[in-house]
């Protein structure tokens, strides 16, 4: 088994991307049950805040690229 | 089924780039089954790139990059190559001087340049002749480096000409590739496309201005409505008109690219999940961004308002890193969700080569045809999805940070 340790700081950046993105949908959808007529609105604010941590992961992925 | 899930395999492997060493003449798909060993090695202690054991790793990488050639199912089409070598000047050529094979590997050399797996690259020996060179071998050697075998010598390659100054693969090189390859191609061919339905779209609103859609018409007025309507509007108040165009064009062109990226047998290629590509569209999100800025956008970087001085010692430098540090997420974002997106179709593709054995087990090859066949199904249905999405998001995201900059700030009046 070979690899670098910047593949575990990928799998960090992931995790906590992940965690992120979860509390967004679970959040999203007790709202949209709440709220159903606000659905768009709602879903497009969802997937503003979900590109956000997505860039935040993807940082964290770069940089292990590029200290490999 | 298994005959689908075959000619994925051809498809996903680049129309005739397969990786298991035998032959590419159209009938290719009906013998992923079969075993092959005919793993050669070439001159010189070269190994054929496309030999020997598979790795599915190396062939994504492989199917994601530009190349030199446009392959549309079997037929691999030239492409001009425009070389440029400092001291020398430019070259221009089509890249069936180097008469290359189903793998993109040529057989010639031009002025120096071979073609290896489908790019140009540039053999540094300056013994080497010019001109038009026949019988060259391209291969790999024991560390991976590509190199050239002529006469029974060894030349070593340059690596490929990137923009990038060698942070993502490659390196700085003694040419610089100005080529129309795949990638630009595809962007070519997009815009003509789009440019074509929306003259006709033009032309249909001004002839019959109070009708309901009709064609073409009805597919993309909805996705322009909506553009904007709830991205436009709401985040630049009346200003939206001025913006429009450039939001439209950057959603257009990010989903034509990436729905022409997923048509199986069109070339495959990858312009969305380019980094250079991605990079250049953030860098105009950039400018217009920042040159739209008002004072209340730029006194909120560099002074914040209504924040004690120490604080703005820390959040100076950070608001001003962040001026960077968007346009780079947003080019990262495209480039990343689109390649993973080509990737794992790749592997899950792979997934046949690798319980076949690289040929050797029919019965591994075909047992792992059904499930990969309804995994790359269900990828490429998320692809879809991710294909608006990415589009959506990007402009989602421009268009907030414009509003940030043109923001007359009348929020923060009534607080002072």
């Amino acid at each position: 088994m070979t690899g670098s340790i910047a593949a575990i700081g990928m799998g960090l950046a992931v995790i906590g991307a992940g965690i992120g993105l979860a509390s967004i949908g679970g959040k999203a959808m007790e709202a949209i049950a709440r709220q159903p007529e606000a659905v768009g609105d709602i879903r497009s604010n969802m997937i503003l805040v979900a590109a956000l941590i997505e860039g935040a992961a993807l940082i964290a992925i770069v940089f292990a690229f590029l200290v490999k | 089924m298994c005959l689908l899930a075959l000619n994925l395999s051809a498809q996903h492997n680049h129309d005739g780039h397969d990786h298991d060493g035998h032959d590419h003449s159209g009938h290719s798909h009906d013998d992923h089954g079969h075993s092959h060993d005919t793993h050669h090695t070439l001159g010189c202690g070269l190994h054929s790139a496309h030999g020997g054991e598979f790795d599915p790793g190396a062939t994504a990488f492989h199917h994601i990059a530009d190349a030199n050639i446009y392959s549309i199912g079997p037929f691999g089409i030239p492409l001009p190559c425009i070389p440029f070598v400092p001291g020398e000047g430019f070259d221009f050529f089509l890249s069936s001087k180097f008469h290359y094979d189903g793998h993109g590997t040529g057989s010639n050399a031009y002025n120096r340049f071979v073609l290896d797996g489908g790019t140009m690259k540039r053999i540094t020996d300056e013994s080497f002749p010019d001109g038009l060179v026949e019988g060259v071998e391209v291969g790999h050697d024991d560390e991976g480096h590509t190199a050239v075998c002529y006469n029974n010598k060894l030349y070593p390659v340059d690596k490929k000409s990137t923009a990038d100054g060698g942070i993502f693969g490659g390196g700085i090189t003694s040419w610089y590739d100005f080529s129309m390859t795949k990638n630009v191609m595809s962007m070519i061919i997009v815009f003509l496309i789009f440019f074509f339905i929306f003259r006709a779209i033009a032309k249909r609103y001004k002839q019959r201005p109070d009708k309901a859609p009709s064609g073409i018409q009805g597919l993309i007025e909805p996705i322009f409505v909506f553009i904007q309507d709830e991205v436009a509007k709401p985040f630049l108040g009346k200003h939206y008109l001025k913006y429009l165009p450039f939001l439209m064009s950057l959603f257009f062109f990010i989903l034509g690219l990436n729905l022409w990226g997923q048509i199986p047998f069109l070339g495959g290629s990858n312009v969305t999940g380019n980094l250079a590509f991605t990079a250049v569209l953030a860098i105009f999100a950039f400018f217009v961004v920042n040159l739209s800025g008002n004072k209340h956008y730029w006194e909120h970087i560099f002074n914040m308002p209504g924040v004690p001085g120490w604080v703005k010692i820390i959040l100076t430098p950070v608001e001003a890193l962040g001026l960077f540090i968007k346009p780079i997420t947003l080019a990262l974002r495209l480039f990343a969700n689109i390649t993973a997106g080509h990737m794992v179709i790749i592997i899950f593709v792979s997934f046949i080569f690798i319980f076949g054995n690289n040929g050797a087990s029919k019965v591994g090859a075909y047992g792992a045809a059904l499930p990969t066949v309804l995994l790359t199904m269900f990828m490429m249905a998320i692809e879809l999805l991710v294909a608006f999405i990415q589009a959506f998001v990007f402009t989602i995201l421009t268009t907030s940070y414009l509003s940030a900059a043109i923001d007359e700030g009348h929020e923060h009046e009534g607080a002072h």
